[in-house]
């Protein structure tokens, strides 16, 4: 198995607002390894990218990163001391000018998902690429500007050395996102977090750049988080998956493991609701209702009120995150749902609420479950 | 034809939302060329410019050539020269244009009490304006600029800080403020270069307030985040990607001070805080002139239409700029 490189245990994130404390992030870990791609799944507002966000220390103002570790490759981006009343941030911890310095950019880059707003319209392509190149690598103007061109041919625009001075606007959503991994990749880090690269794409555009995305990574070994919240985009390149629901990571395992060997109703409810060509819209099974928000979040699991096979026990014990299934190379496959533990779930009744919101899709679930 | 090309770009993105098409020069410069009254603006304003232009390269060279300003051809009949023209006699004096009864071609607009030529001030006084304007609005927009681009950027304290300070400043009439300050750093003997010092900064809080509204978004946008995510530095940011993205309405607004600017000057100058005599400056030339208003008006309609006509000139290139770089006006 190849090295850790990020490994992040516990993270916390608030916002504080008008309205009381936000837990956008509430005690997620995972970790990346060297040359994989790990997806970070969910739905909006699951906390995707404020864990990103919060990697990198780029959380502002009224959020905090409040606990948790995240280590990279020996340095500590987040770390706490325990002083028995408060946590206050460690020694070793990465100081901001380090962080700027040795970290962002260099050593883990961002793509950003909307490749219209991520481009800076009053100055050229080209010029941007060079910029962030410069910055990051210790190389002059001159030979920046040709990585700048040869990072940009590399991601398939064409005539790049043309193209280098044209502004923004002058190209297409798919080309800019093209534009936008140059940027990333010229700096030659380490890792890269895509926060919903190709959300803003259509279909076919999307699948090149999936396909780009994989050669390069190939090419360069460098790691990516790949937030979406697309099963199809996991599928297609993920080697690890996290799936978040409010705030916590739910599953964590292998790609393929996940998606035969699903261990957690929202990961399948997650499954069932991707449209595919072989089904009608009658028979996608969406998630019901939308996600409560993260300042009251639900007693006991958090996905009860919406959970299809959720039972009485889920109202009051908060499932613990530990390893509920064998897989074959032997890296864990985790999930958070009381089934895989001792509390007396498979005894209990269904809740009675949720029987009542259950639509057929979900009692067809519910049944099923209970046939095994 | 590029403009073309970027329109049909624009168009087969679709998701364009129209603002990125509006930007760079040759647009703007194209829409101002198809705005008619913008166009008239400029034309104005490059007149006026030609002239201020002209009579300072003209005063500067007699200055070389001769040493004196006043020896010069057309400078000669602006400034006072007692020695020179000990008596210019009663029919020398005021006298009224050329059309009127009583005036003559040798001195088309008439002459002022001192009988000097009053078409040659006018012409001077246009370098005055002019300058006074640019230089007292650059001075204003520069302080502006920094103070607001910062104060929105960093937040927090900062903005509080700087934004109170502004706002203070902001409170204080621009006439009394300017007049306070010119008194007070001047010691005494206003000139006109304190008066520029002065409007410069009363104006200060007009930019501030404009670009740290505008900051205040652009600092959210993905490529400023961006940015800050590749570890760019928070004052290479703000210097390379938030200030010119927030530069349209503060360039529009600076256009349109211009035109404020020059006329609050001509009012000190009126006041007799700004230019003070033998220099040709309208708002100085308007303050002699008030005291003739019933026997001769036109020593006060002359400079009157000359600052009217620039400010105009301003006026209507500001607004067309304004037209040209606003999104929402297609």
């Amino acid at each position: 198995m190849s090295e850790t490189i990020l490994e992040v245990t516990d993270l916390k994130t608030q916002f504080y607002t008008e309205r009381g404390v936000v837990r956008a992030v509430d005690g997620v870990s995972f970790d990346v390894k060297q040359g994989e791609i790990v997806g970070l799944v969910g739905e909006s507002g699951a906390g995707k990218s404020v864990t990103t966000s919060s990697v990198m220390r780029l959380i502002e103002e009224p959020g905090e990163v409040v606990g948790g570790e995240v280590d990279y490759m020996g340095r500590t981006i987040v770390g706490f001391d325990d002083t028995g009343e408060e946590l206050v941030p460690r020694d070793d911890m990465l100081s901001e000018s380090e962080m700027r310095e040795d970290v962002r950019g260099n050593e883990i880059a961002i793509i950003f998902q909307d490749p219209m707003e991520s481009l800076n319209p009053v100055y050229t392509v080209g010029g941007q690429v060079k910029e962030f190149i410069e910055i990051n690598r210790d190389i002059d103007g001159k030979e920046a500007k040709a990585e700048a061109i040869e990072m940009l041919r590399r991601v398939g625009i064409p005539e790049a050395a043309e193209r280098y001075d044209d502004y923004p606007h002058e190209f297409s959503g798919g080309m800019r996102q093209r534009v936008l991994i140059a940027m990333a990749l010229g700096c030659r880090p380490n890792l890269i977090i895509a926060d919903e690269p190709t959300t803003a794409l259509d279909v076919t555009v999307e699948g090149q750049i999936l396909e780009l995305v994989d050669d390069l990574q190939e090419e360069f070994g460098t790691s990516f988080i790949w937030v979406t919240h697309d099963m199809g985009v996991v599928a297609e390149i993920c080697d690890r998956v996290n799936v978040m629901y409010l705030g916590q990571i739910v599953e964590q395992g292998p790609v393929d493991e996940i998606f035969h060997d699903t261990q957690h109703p929202y990961t399948e409810a997650l499954l069932n609701s991707i449209p595919r060509p072989d089904r009608t819209v009658g028979d996608l099974e969406p998630i019901e209702g939308t996600m409560p928000g993260a300042m009251n979040p639900p007693s006991g699991c958090r996905f009860h009120p919406r959970c299809p096979d959720a039972r009485e026990p889920c109202r009051e014990v908060a499932p613990e995150f530990r390893v509920a299934a064998e897989t074959a190379d032997g890296s864990p496959h985790r999930a958070a749902c009381l089934k895989h533990e001792d509390v007396g779930y498979w005894d209990a009744g269904p809740l009675d609420s949720g029987a009542s919101e259950t639509t057929p899709a979900g009692a067809d679930a519910a049944a099923e479950e209970g046939e095994r | 034809m590029a403009i073309g090309e970027q329109q049909t770009q624009e168009d087969s993105d679709g998701g364009g939302d129209g603002v990125e098409a509006n930007v760079g020069w040759r647009y703007t410069l194209d829409k101002i060329k198809s705005d008619a009254t913008a166009r008239f603006g400029l034309y104005v304003i490059a007149a006026v410019a030609t002239v201020a232009i002209v009579t300072t390269i003209d005063a500067n060279l007699s200055r070389l050539t001769l040493g004196r300003v006043e020896d010069f051809a057309l400078a000669e009949s602006v400034w006072y020269h007692p020695e020179r023209h000990p008596d210019p006699g009663t029919t020398e004096r005021r006298m009224p244009p050329f059309f009127v009864e009583g005036g003559s071609l040798e001195h088309p607009l008439g002459t002022d009490r001192n009988g000097r030529d009053y078409i040659s001030r006018l012409v001077y006084g246009t370098r005055i304006s002019f300058f006074v304007g640019i230089v007292a609005t650059a001075l204003g927009m520069l302080g502006g600029v920094l103070i607001g681009a910062v104060s929105g950027y960093y937040g927090g304290w900062i903005d509080d800080v700087l934004m109170r300070a502004v706002e203070t400043l902001y409170a204080i009439p621009p006439l009394v403020l300017v007049i306070v300050f010119t008194v007070f750093v001047s010691g005494g003997d206003p000139d006109i270069t304190y008066a520029v010092f002065g409007v410069g900064i009363a104006f200060i809080p007009v930019f501030a307030r404009l670009i740290r509204s505008r900051v205040l978004s652009v600092r959210e946008m993905d490529y400023v985040e961006a940015a800050r995510a590749t570890g760019v530095k928070d004052r290479d940011i703000l210097r390379r990607h938030v200030i010119p993205n927030s530069f349209a309405p503060v360039l529009v607004l600076a256009t349109l001070q211009i035109g404020v600017t020059i006329l609050i000057v001509a009012g000190l100058s009126f006041l007799g805080y700004g230019a003070q005599p033998p220099t040709p400056d309208w708002g100085e030339m308007l303050r002699i002139s008030h005291q003739y208003m019933h026997s001769n008006p036109w020593m006060s309609i002359w400079p009157g239409l000359a600052i009217l006509i620039t400010i105009m000139g301003f006026n209507l290139f500001g607004d067309g700029l304004q037209d040209a770089l606003d999104p929402r006006i297609k």
